[in-house]
């Protein structure tokens, strides 16, 4: 059924819709109507479920670990500073193989303290196991949900999964979104069968001591894992649409097929470049977009072919990596190398940073420096005026 | 693409006012976005809530510049402030109405329409809450949507007392324009 309703209330409900066991989460700003949301619903008597309250993100994650472990369906959510109180938890829940889903309501890290959107959190989590699945609206943030635990809870997968959303801008939004009906929820994820649990009657251990004879053959079956997700995400993209009928892919190409200049971006930004790209379409502009909805595992056979014949390609990075190349232009352009045929240009803007509005004008302006030479790290929309003051 | 610029403190209820009339112009079956723009400073601190909507899904996130119409919860954010920057040559702007505030003036094209919204919520709710009744008043001055669909939409966030004061308050809010309309 359509309905109006904000991004968080949203998650919440599908969230509910796919019945975890175990809930758990702080509060940290621009998540917590996610969870206000679920508590009620407990509350409320809808949905039948243990939330635990905690006193940090480390203890969220932990308890979602343990009750993981038991072979529970579970939930979190978290933002920012509170991701990386779970970092070393999230490590674990990757090594420890749990198919745990939480929402990272993405926000700038500090310092300063900036509450509001950029992916510098999400991303700095690259390399931790995590599934990493960007929503451009409020309806790709519900359904990469069931995505997510599906991928998950897979036999052959059995990873943690995080769906990513722009904080504010999808938390705090509120546009029409076709929910998803529980019957059809039901037939694409079944219930949870885990395919091992902490049980007193058949005891395993997890997350034990790996001296160096085991543990390198743990880290390979995990990036082993990876490919088996690519193998199989199609599969499961099909499913998906024949169930809600809405497709999802890796990517999303956006008036690429005759593009001589395309933009790579992630999230909500997406719609924005979409927006300008129509209208310098009309005015006869070769114009794309590549949207990377799939962070982790990496789409690599994607973006190279939906890339190699633009002559121009600009990546957006909402995030950045001090002191080197951007995360999502380094990842791009070392796709590339030794391969015949390449964008001529591969340019890197970091866009958005800590809530800086990202306009029509600042797509336009990104379109228009791919006409000049190839750049790395360029910011955008800066204010000079800020930058001269000295201690 | 039509856009609403609201402008109000932190806990005046703009957000609510932003979704209220999202939810009319879903209700009359457009595509609308209604999001928030605040700091993270609490009650009492200035902040905007925004509503964009289009015949088609609305994908663009930025903020509003320019905006068709405005929605001043609190005039006293007027005061050395102008709400009204960036309104379009053919623009609406909806000001709840206090002594003391200077106006700027329309320009050829604007229509300004100052609503003593605090007053009738006053009178209908029992406390100074202009908002629904500034949501009455912004479907008689754009025409953008039927009173009975703003009602529609008002209605179903409240229940009890409160719905018939709020349904109220929208309904005078509504009038008050329709007789300024009239005497123009």
């Amino acid at each position: 059924m359509r309905e109006f309703l904000e991004g968080s209330q949203a998650i919440a409900k599908v969230v509910s819709l796919c019945k975890p066991g175990v809930i758990s989460a702080y509060p940290i700003t621009p998540q917590t109507h996610i969870v206000e949301g679920l508590a009620q619903l407990i509350a409320d008597g809808k949905l039948n479920s243990q939330f635990i309250n905690v006193e940090s993100e480390h203890s969220a994650a932990s308890v979602v670990l343990g009750a993981s472990a038991c072979g529970v369906r579970v939930f979190t959510a978290t933002s920012s500073q509170g991701l990386f109180l779970m970092a070393e938890v999230l490590f674990n829940i990757a090594g420890m193989r749990l198919p745990v889903v939480l929402t990272c309501a993405n926000r700038a890290m500090s310092a300063p303290i900036s509450i509001w959107n950029d992916h510098q959190d999400s991303i700095s989590l690259r390399d931790s196991g995590l599934i990493q699945l960007y929503a451009e609206n409020i309806q790709e943030a519900v359904d990469w949900h069931l995505l997510a635990y599906r991928l998950a809870e897979s036999r052959n997968i059995m990873l943690p999964a995080m769906v990513c959303i722009d904080g504010y801008i999808l938390t705090h939004g509120v546009e029409p979104v076709d929910m998803p009906e529980e019957g059809e929820i039901d037939r694409f994820l079944p219930e949870y069968q885990p395919p091992y649990k902490l049980d007193v009657d058949n005891p395993i251990t997890l997350g034990c001591l790996a001296d160096p004879e085991y543990y390198m053959e743990t880290r390979f079956a995990i990036q082993e894992t990876y490919k088996d997700i690519l193998a199989s995400m199609p599969q499961l993209f099909k499913e998906f649409g024949s169930i809600f009928g809405r497709s999802y892919n890796f990517v999303e190409r956006y008036r690429l097929d005759d593009a001589e200049k395309a933009i790579v971006a992630m999230g909500s930004v997406c719609g924005t470049i979409k927006d300008v790209v129509d209208e310098l379409r009309k005015k006869g502009k070769k114009v794309g977009l590549l949207k990377i909805s799939v962070f982790r595992p990496f789409p690599y056979q994607e973006i190279y072919a939906s890339l190699r014949s633009i002559p121009k390609v600009a990546v957006v990075d909402r995030a950045l990596s001090l002191g080197s190349f951007a995360p999502l232009v380094s990842e791009i352009k070392a796709l590339f190398f030794g391969k015949k045929k390449t964008p001529k240009i591969v340019s890197g803007f970091v866009a958005g940073l800590g809530g800086r509005d990202i306009t029509k004008d600042s797509v336009k302006q990104i379109f228009r420096q791919l006409n000049q030479r190839e750049v790395s790290g360029k910011f955008v929309d800066l204010k000079p005026e800020l930058l001269q003051d000295k201690i | 693409m039509r856009e609403i610029r609201i402008h109000a403190r932190a806990g005046q209820g703009a957000i609510t006012t932003a979704y209220l009339l999202g939810k009319a112009y879903f209700l009359k079956g457009e595509y609308a976005y209604a999001f928030p723009h605040f700091g993270a400073a609490r009650m009492g601190a200035p902040m905007n809530a925004f509503v964009r909507v289009d015949s088609k899904p609305v994908r663009i996130r930025s903020q509003i510049y320019e905006p068709n119409f405005i929605i001043v919860v609190d005039s006293t954010l007027m005061r050395g402030f102008n709400c009204l920057t960036g309104l379009r040559e053919d623009g609406v702007a909806i000001i709840n109405q206090r002594e003391g505030i200077q106006i700027p003036k329309a320009k050829l094209g604007q229509k300004i329409y100052i609503v003593p919204a605090n007053n009738i919520a006053q009178q209908t709710i029992g406390r100074p809450l202009g908002n629904t009744a500034l949501l009455g008043a912004y479907a008689a001055a754009t025409g953008e949507v039927e009173l009975e669909i703003m009602q529609e939409a008002v209605k179903e966030r409240f229940s009890g007392k409160m719905q018939e004061a709020n349904l109220e308050a929208v309904r005078q809010g509504f009038e008050y324009i329709e007789k300024i309309k009239e005497r123009r």
